[in-house]
């Protein structure tokens, strides 16, 4: 089974949100990462990008297939994972310390449009 | 391969592969396994110790008759006069205008006069038909050619074992002693604790390894035994990964009816002093004159994933060519792929560029074989 955590906002293309001090961070889910499989490449835009909700912000690349990542909410990017450019295999190991992108939000309302924890499993099963 | 359910035909192991839990996918007309853990740690088992595939998809045409040789010789590119009972022979089968029907093995049996060919699950009915239809003239007498065709494929598994430690499972855990004594591309068929069991040193990964021919129950009960003694079941995630390192082509990515054997750079399996085979005349040609495309391998500078389809392209932008397979190579550590490009682009270490979404990656053309095979000789 994969893990949803609580206290975060979901979207339907599979990516979390959690909110630090007015800031987005963005990953991807277990369920995402479970489905994909081995992950060996993080295409991710660059600090200073603008993401719009519901629009590409960058990809995963598992062995197989890449699939699109889409921002959850709108905004600026202030900061990248870096890290995960040597390291994409540790989206597959926890997903949700795996953070791609950190954005500061346009639009806090867009968060009200995503699902909680509960709507996301319940999405997922 | 067996029963047929709403078109999607089920293997033998399907069961097995349910009950492992394998992530399942429509391929070639089967529910096959694409991977039952992770990619990377089943092609790392083949690389490293030792993995087995099911391929009870591939298909088993049998031709037996006093001019089967003749008539193998008609429809394949490679020259199996003079070529001994017990090899195994790669090559293909073309359309007069040199485009593939398919790729193969041909298996040279001690009896006089009889032949098995492997080949691809999805083109099992193409060919048979194709074999079929060739076999009604032979060009020497006029005549039909005088040989029986038989599509045996919904009577045989296949279990293809694959790794350093190959022989070793073959020997210690299955019992066959016959298989130490095979060198690469030699096969021999045999009575093995009563049932017919046809094993080749042959294998689709760059590594050693055998592939079994078995009845539908002796191919389930071989894989029950492999699996105990810990043989590491692979799906067709892996065995994708590992056959493109290796440099070998895919039907349907590298060689096509718009593809030929010499655009994929595979000319060394088509025997062009033969006497005649079906598409010689085009390949001769295409030999002489060269192709329009031809098949490359690119290397790029990135951890980014070429994948088939994406463009290739010169630095200024103008597309010469299409990944037709590419990965982020597992066992090297470098994004590579297969292309089909202009052939005035092929060279080896012409800068070449892949389009990946919306960024272009440079890299330049490479030796298709990314990964040198540990074959026993």
């Amino acid at each position: 089974m994969a893990k949803v955590e609580a206290g975060l906002r979901y979207s339907e293309s599979h990516e979390w949100v959690r909110v630090e001090d007015g800031i987005a961070v963005i990953g991807v889910t277990d369920f995402a990462q479970k489905e994909m499989g081995d992950i060996t490449y993080v295409d991710m835009p660059e600090e200073g990008d603008e993401v719009v909700k519901g629009e590409e912000f960058g990809a995963l690349e598992s062995v197989k297939a890449s699939s699109d990542l889409y921002s959850p909410v709108s905004g600026k990017v202030v900061e990248v994972n870096t890290g995960l450019e040597d390291a994409p295999e540790a989206v597959n190991a926890d997903a949700f310390a795996a953070w791609i992108i950190k954005v500061e939000m346009s639009d806090p309302s867009e968060l009200d449009d995503l699902m909680d924890a509960e709507a996301y499993k319940a999405a997922t099963e | 391969m067996t029963e047929t359910n709403n078109n999607i035909q089920k293997t033998c192991l399907h069961s097995r592969h349910v009950s492992l839990g394998a992530l399942m996918s429509p391929f070639a007309g089967f529910d096959m396994p694409i991977r039952y853990t992770s990619i990377i740690d089943e092609h790392n088992a083949v690389r490293g110790k030792v993995g087995m595939f099911d391929v009870s998809h591939m298909g088993e045409i049998f031709v037996e008759g006093d001019e089967a040789e003749e008539f193998v010789n008609h429809i394949f590119t490679n020259e199996i006069r003079g070529f001994a009972p017990g090899k195994v022979l790669y090559g293909m089968m073309c359309y007069p205008d040199g485009g593939t029907v398919d790729d193969l093995l041909v298996y040279r049996e001690s009896e006089p006069g009889h032949f098995l060919l492997v080949v691809n699950a999805a083109n099992i009915a193409k060919d048979h038909e194709w074999i079929l239809s060739a076999a009604k003239l032979n060009p020497r007498t006029g005549k039909p050619f005088d040989c029986v065709i038989r599509n045996e494929s919904p009577r045989w598994g296949q279990i293809a074992v694959q790794g350093p430690e190959s022989e070793k499972s073959m020997v210690e855990v299955l019992g066959i002693t016959e298989a130490a004594l095979l060198s690469f591309y030699t096969f021999t068929d045999i009575c093995h604790e009563g049932r017919r069991v046809i094993v080749s040193r042959t294998g689709y990964t760059g590594e050693d390894g055998f592939e079994i021919y078995a009845s539908l129950e002796d191919t389930v009960e071989y894989w029950d035994r492999l699996m105990d003694a810990g043989v590491v079941p692979c799906g067709l995630g892996c065995r994708d990964t590992l056959r493109f390192e290796a440099g070998l082509p895919l039907y349907g990515d590298e060689l096509s009816p718009e593809i030929s054997p010499v655009m994929a750079g595979l000319g060394m399996f088509c025997k062009l002093d033969k006497e005649e085979f079906i598409g010689k005349d085009a390949l001769v040609r295409q030999k002489a004159e060269g192709t329009a495309r031809k098949l490359v391998g690119i290397e790029i500078d990135d951890r980014a994933v070429p994948r088939a389809g994406y463009p290739v392209e010169l630095e200024d932008g103008t597309e010469v060519g299409v990944v037709t397979t590419g990965y982020h190579s597992i066992t090297l550590d470098r994004s590579v792929c297969f292309a089909l490009v202009d052939s005035a682009y092929s060279a080896l270490g012409t800068p070449l560029s892949i389009r990946i979404r919306k960024k272009v990656f440079p890299g330049r053309v490479v030796k298709k074989r990314f990964y040198v095979p540990n074959y026993k000789k």
